[in-house]
């Protein structure tokens, strides 16, 4: 009895995630029907969907996991451009729906596999060698893909290093990626509704795993990794657990951001990608899924609302970034915000829940 | 044959050698007390048994099985528990949360099913919950079960670490100075869930504990360790008898 009762924060604290994006796309779509979203504004709606699915799935490794990782934008590239081949050659001749899917899970995939050679290695070492590996991934990748020829024809997949003459097509033949150029003519198939699918997809898995006894095994390895260790946790199975997931997500965030553009080249997911999405987990909060959902939509909508303000842009920016780690990251104004959460929950569970906490702490 | 046989066991950290010629044999479901002058390797020992420290000479035997040298997940799984001197709990996450990381390998379902919360899940979660707030109540912690473990005080802590050592379901568990920080009421307390606790699940206790009132209250058996050698072993009486004993304890020598 009292085991379900304690249950229920966490699973009404999922709901109001789901709520949370649901309540978003209802809103968007109401001001798209009304014509008060211009089209910037609309092409800015996948993008926020990329960087929700970024965020929450890096938070995993870094909030949940307790491991920094620097090269999110890497992953994202593997996933971006092994999608974006497969819709090139044969997924936007399906069934959009098909295809699309089809591309993301590709995406997602080939993200993993990354995400697997470099966390079996580096993630059974004791220390920050991941922030340092995964610095030096996204760097090699982004300039792996800047120079990679990639052509299609009767014979299959042709590769090169050099230029378009060297991948040898016969006259059925077809330049994909063309190095820095990237992939260009790309029929275009994001849209806001299969973002927001994403985002809910990637919100259902990490949270339902976070929530599970796996995700509690990463969480303790987190917290203490000697005594995690000593209460019989896989050490390196979890932490692998954890890398790969994220990366996957990367990955099909990756493919989503890259069908939604005609043209795709490896110089956008570069280190300052990796490192935007990291100021998004680390201002909504390490570990909290539902701050980095609001960190990612704000920070990316702001810059672009501030356009016109031009000047003063910068410095509303930085006002935001100040005024959300002090609401995320503050120890008083955490407080606060538990006891206010406490004096509107009308069932009182929270209520409950703080006031043994006080108890604990009186004694 | 014993539960517990340690043989011959010794550690060197460059020059020093924190403990040698180890020589330990516990039974089932018994008291043991470990103790021993400041930095006279007690808690090495403990490193030792649980696979932190490799040995670097000597066998360590459990249930017949050789474990010298195994990682610390798989001696745990192998049926060694412990706690540690300077508490480490999961702070962040729940008293609950806490026990249920130590029933990790009691109660199993997939990543996958807790992901799609296929069939299974919900029972086995149910399972979890009701055998860790079983274990909490013992330890009188069931009330504070869904408070973060770091927020609990200090005593309350040391015992959710045994609450969380139990739940992994050891054959032997091993407790570094359970009682300090303690008042005496709390560490009488403590020493009746101690004796409760190696009734009710019938398992081998070796514990360190300056306090020794505590160790000669509840411990069958005691080793005393002095510069990593054991100096002397026995039952209460004896051991407060012994010469050398009292002679480590006052720096005699
Ligand atoms: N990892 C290590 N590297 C080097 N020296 C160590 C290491 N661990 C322990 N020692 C040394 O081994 C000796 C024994 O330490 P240990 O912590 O086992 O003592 P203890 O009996 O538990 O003492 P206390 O009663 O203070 O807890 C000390 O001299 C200590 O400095
Ligand atoms: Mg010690």
């Amino acid at each position: 009895m009292n085991a379900i009762k304690n249950l229920k924060p966490s699973t009404c604290n999922n709901l109001i995630n789901y709520g949370m994006v649901l309540v978003f796309y209802i809103v968007v779509q109401i001001l798209v029907n009304a014509g008060v979203l211009n089209n910037s504004m609309q092409g800015m709606l996948v993008p926020i969907c990329t960087y929700v699915v970024l965020a929450v799935s890096l938070n995993l490794t870094v909030g949940i996991l307790g491991e920094l990782s620097l090269g999110h934008a890497g992953f994202m590239s593997v996933g971006a451009f092994s999608g974006a081949i497969f819709w090139m050659i044969s997924g936007s001749q399906m069934s959009p729906v098909v295809g699309f899917t089809l591309a993301i899970m590709i995406g997602g995939i080939f993200a993993g596999i990354f995400g697997a050679l470099i966390g079996i290695p580096v993630l059974r070492l004791r220390g920050d060698y991941l922030a340092i590996v995964t610095l030096a991934f996204g760097e090699i990748i982004k300039n792996l893909l800047n120079a990679i020829y990639v052509g299609w024809d009767s014979n299959g997949f042709h590769f090169s290093m050099k230029d378009v003459s060297a991948l040898g097509l016969d006259e059925s033949g077809e330049v994909i990626v063309n190095g820095a150029i990237g992939i260009t003519g790309m029929p275009k198939a994001s849209t806001f509704t299969a973002g927001t699918i994403l985002v809910i997809i990637t919100l259902f898995v990490i949270l339902n795993l976070i929530t599970s006894r796996a995700g509690r095994a990463i969480m303790s390895i987190r917290d203490n990794r000697i005594a995690a260790e000593a209460t019989g946790i896989n050490i390196t199975k979890y932490k692998l657990m954890a890398f790969i997931i994220s990366a996957s997500f990367a990955g099909m965030a990756g493919v989503l951001y890259a069908l939604n553009f005609s043209t795709l080249a490896a110089k956008k997911f570069d280190y300052n990608t990796s490192i935007l999405v990291l100021v998004f987990v680390v201002l909504g909060g390490i570990g909290n899924i539902r701050g980095s959902i609001i960190a990612a939509t704000v920070l990316y909508v702001l810059p672009e609302l501030l356009r016109e303000l031009q000047d003063y842009r910068m410095l509303i920016y930085a006002v935001v970034l100040i005024a959300m780690m002090i609401f995320n990251q503050s120890p008083q104004v955490l407080a606060w915000r538990s006891n206010f959460v406490s004096k509107i929950s009308r069932s009182g569970i929270a209520a409950r829940f703080i006031k043994q906490k006080r108890q604990s702490e009186e004694v | 044959m014993a539960l517990l046989e340690v043989m011959n066991v010794g550690i060197a950290f460059g020059g020093l050698q924190a403990v040698s010629q180890l020589d330990i044999k516990l039974e089932k479901g018994h008291l043991y007390g470990l103790i021993g002058p400041n930095g006279a390797g007690k808690t090495t020992v403990f490193n030792l048994l649980t696979g932190v420290y490799r040995p670097t000479e000597g066998d360590i035997i459990l249930d017949e099985k050789n474990i010298t040298g195994k990682s610390p997940a798989k001696i745990n799984q192998a049926g060694i528990a412990r706690t540690f001197q300077n508490i480490r709990l999961f702070g962040e996450m729940s008293v609950l949360d806490n026990v249920k990381i130590g029933l990790h390998n009691q109660i199993k379902y997939s990543a996958f099913t807790g992901i799609f919360r296929l069939p299974g899940f919900k029972e086995k979660e149910q399972e979890m919950d009701y055998k860790a707030l079983k274990l909490l109540k013992i330890f009188d912690l069931d009330t504070v079960a869904q408070s973060p473990a770091s927020s609990l005080p200090y005593g309350k802590q040391r015992k959710l670490e045994i609450a969380r050592a139990l739940a992994t379901n050891p054959k032997l568990l091993l407790l570094d100075e359970p009682a300090a920080g303690m008042n005496p009421s709390e560490s009488e307390e403590l020493m009746n869930t101690i004796k409760f606790v190696q009734k009710e699940f019938d398992v081998a206790i070796l514990l360190i504990e300056h306090d020794m009132n505590f160790v000669m209250g509840i411990c069958e058996h005691i080793y005393v360790l002095e510069y990593g050698r054991i100096i002397a072993q026995g039952n209460g009486e004896s051991i407060r008898n012994n010469p050398r004993v009292i002679a480590a304890y006052l720096g005699g020598d």
